[in-house]
């Protein structure tokens, strides 16, 4: 009984491991934090979105068309006298998913591409990495646009879109680490007790690439955003009048010499969405890579 | 199949392409090991002792390394000819590897319980709970808290890191463990603990083991047979005894010569002359010719045989030839 009480107060000592390490260095970048923080807020809004807007995002109000930001209307009404400040909140839900989901469907294809091309290489690494040149020489946006031109407007299609055009990055970064860990002992231990390549490459290598791909993920949430932002200021994103911040902006154009503030609202929610995710994913880069420890 | 022998090699020949040039890591070598026998593979750097692990292994990386020739039986199935499935199926569970640094031998994201059951669980038909249980089981036989089980490798010592590596070689029981220079990353102490504890874990599960060291003490301390290890090929071969008692071959000679003796003051330590050939390079004759102090006309011409002192001591030399 004394004996155990000992071991578990030795235990936690001890257990201070990596990720208390990095959670430590990520805590005393402010900026990084600062960016959380917004991240955190951006969450719950679109979360709770139905419990902060005051009105519906497409409820149009005739009577009051082109309102100046005021108490009633705090970011204003459009065109069609919706409330801008109601669309802007429920505009992050659609954002953040497209961003997130975007990112995942690039990541797992991506990575799993980049896993099998760094563990086989030779010609299917040749192969894959070809394809992902052939890929990269295309300008991302121009990639995405004709994904979009081919699949057609939409929410899904958009997050196909913005997904696809940027697997040839997370395949690149997948297949540099998997290089190296490759050439890890434990990695021939493994082989060495029979697991076969499937298990070795979802078990071993991949659980061990995470550090440079979470860096990677957050910057690349925040691209996507851009991204789709943009997509959907050229028309082929999210078709209104589903509040998409993008395709706001792209309302808000025509009436920009009289009713400037139209396009303010959902450009602030996209800079303060990048930004944040800009400055968590650089936090985290700096905490996670030990280089830059001092 | 021949006899009951455990494991036989016969005529392998390993060679690595390099840029300078192919490398003979192994040339022609012989080995057998039976049931419950503990073998102690002895040589300098490059000598090829790992890459005959490996080629047992079937671990050896190709390209660059190819087994140009040679057969590996193992209980009467020659490992090289078997396919890659049937192949995975002995490794682990039959043969299983214990790698020379146990710092970078265990995955750094996986608790140490999910390394030991990924291994049960390959190889065994149980669940996962099963499996826990057992892992746990190894852990206290290799004198580690079964507290510790959830623990991550960053969280153990050197040598703890080593039990763990040797909980997990012997999870399936196998009948063979490889263990390339199991103690060479562990300070003294730790290394007499963690031979001790092979020795009886050895003797418990009644496994065989291959020890490939460069360290004569070690051999001392748990080997039933030797073979001496140059440039590629076995010279010596004898039981611990015998070797000990009676080196042969020059080079087994200059080896047990170089080892400082405690009761004489010496200033500098023997050594023998000249340096291991390089790789690349194909020495005709006998390998060990340019070194060795008994070199004769016929050592520079032809490769010597194998030539039985005695029913379990044989040398690779001509001196003995005629006795």
């Amino acid at each position: 009984m004394n004996k155990n009480k000992k071991d578990t107060k030795t235990k936690v000592t001890k257990s201070r491991g990596q990720f208390a390490i990095v959670l430590l260095s990520f805590k005393r970048n402010k900026l990084a934090m600062a960016g959380l923080i917004i991240l955190f807020i951006l969450f719950l809004t679109a979360i709770f979105a139905p419990f902060i807007a005051p009105y519906g995002f497409d409820t149009t109000d005739y009577d009051n068309t082109f309102q100046q930001p005021s108490a009633e209307h705090l970011f204003g009404t459009d065109e069609f006298g919706r409330d801008i400040f109601s669309r802007v909140v429920y505009g992050s839900r659609l954002s953040l998913s497209v961003g997130f989901i975007a990112v995942a469907i690039s990541v797992v294809i991506g990575g799993t591409l980049g896993a099998i091309a760094g563990f086989y290489q030779k010609q299917i690494d040749n192969l894959i990495m070809r394809f992902m040149d052939i890929l990269l020489a295309i300008p991302q946006f121009l990639l995405a646009i004709s994904i979009v031109a081919v699949l057609g407007p939409g929410l899904f299609n958009l997050m196909i879109a913005v997904g696809i055009s940027s697997i040839p990055r997370y395949a690149r970064i997948v297949r540099a680490t998997t290089m190296t860990i490759k050439g890890e002992e434990y990695i021939e231990a493994a082989v060495a007790s029979g697991t076969n390549d499937t298990g070795i490459i979802f078990k071993h290598i991949l659980p061990n690439c995470m550090a440079p791909l979470i860096v990677q993920i957050s910057l690349g949430i925040a691209d996507a955003i851009l991204m789709a932002a943009g997509l959907s200021f050229i028309g082929l994103g999210i078709q209104p009048p589903a509040p998409e911040w993008g395709a706001m902006l792209s309302g808000g154009r025509n009436y920009i010499r009289g009713w400037a503030y139209m396009t303010y609202f959902p450009g602030l929610a996209i800079f303060f969405t990048t930004l944040s995710l800009n400055l968590v994913g650089d936090g985290l880069r700096d905490a996670l890579d030990p280089k830059l420890k001092n | 199949m021949e006899n009951n022998k455990l494991l036989q090699i016969m005529d392998l020949c390993v060679t690595y392409k390099t840029q300078e040039g192919l490398v003979h890591a192994v040339n022609n070598l012989n080995l057998e090991i039976s049931d419950k026998e503990t073998l102690g593979f002895v040589g300098e750097t490059g000598a090829g002792k790992t890459t005959t692990a490996m080629a047992i292994m079937r671990l050896i990386p190709c390209p660059p390394g190819k087994i140009e020739k040679g057969k590996i039986f193992f209980e009467g199935e020659d490992l090289l000819k078997i396919s890659d499935r049937k192949m995975r199926k002995i490794q682990g569970k039959d043969i299983s590897m214990i790698f020379q640094d146990p710092m970078t031998s265990l995955n750094p994201v996986m608790r140490i319980s999910e390394q030991i059951m990924e291994m049960i669980l390959l190889h065994k038909k149980i669940n996962k709970k099963e499996a826990y249980a057992e892992a746990c089981k190894l852990l206290e036989l290799v004198g580690i808290k079964k507290e510790r089980a959830d623990d991550y490798p960053h969280q153990f010592s050197g040598g703890m890191k080593q039990r763990v590596v040797i909980a997990i070689s012997l999870a399936c029981s196998p009948k063979l463990i490889i263990a390339d220079e199991p103690t060479t990353a562990l300070d003294v102490t730790i290394q007499a603990q963690v031979l001790s504890l092979m020795k009886d874990l050895k003797d418990e599960f009644g496994t065989s083991m291959i020890l490939i060291t460069h360290d004569l003490g070690v051999v001392a301390e748990i080997c039933d047979k030797v073979a001496i290890m140059y440039a590629g090929s076995v010279v010596e071969y004898a039981s611990k005894e015998k070797l000990y008692l009676n080196p042969s071959h020059p080079y087994t000679k200059g080896l047990f010569n170089s080892i400082p003796k405690l009761d004489t003051d010496e200033e500098f330590l023997e050594e023998i002359d000249g340096l291991p050939p390089e790789p690349t390079d194909v020495i005709s004759g006998c390998a060990f010719n340019p070194r060795c102090p008994y070199c004769m006309e016929r050592c520079e011409k032809e490769k010597p045989g194998i030539t039985y002192l005695d029913k379990e001591h044989y040398v690779c030399c001509f001196l003995y030839e005629n006795k």
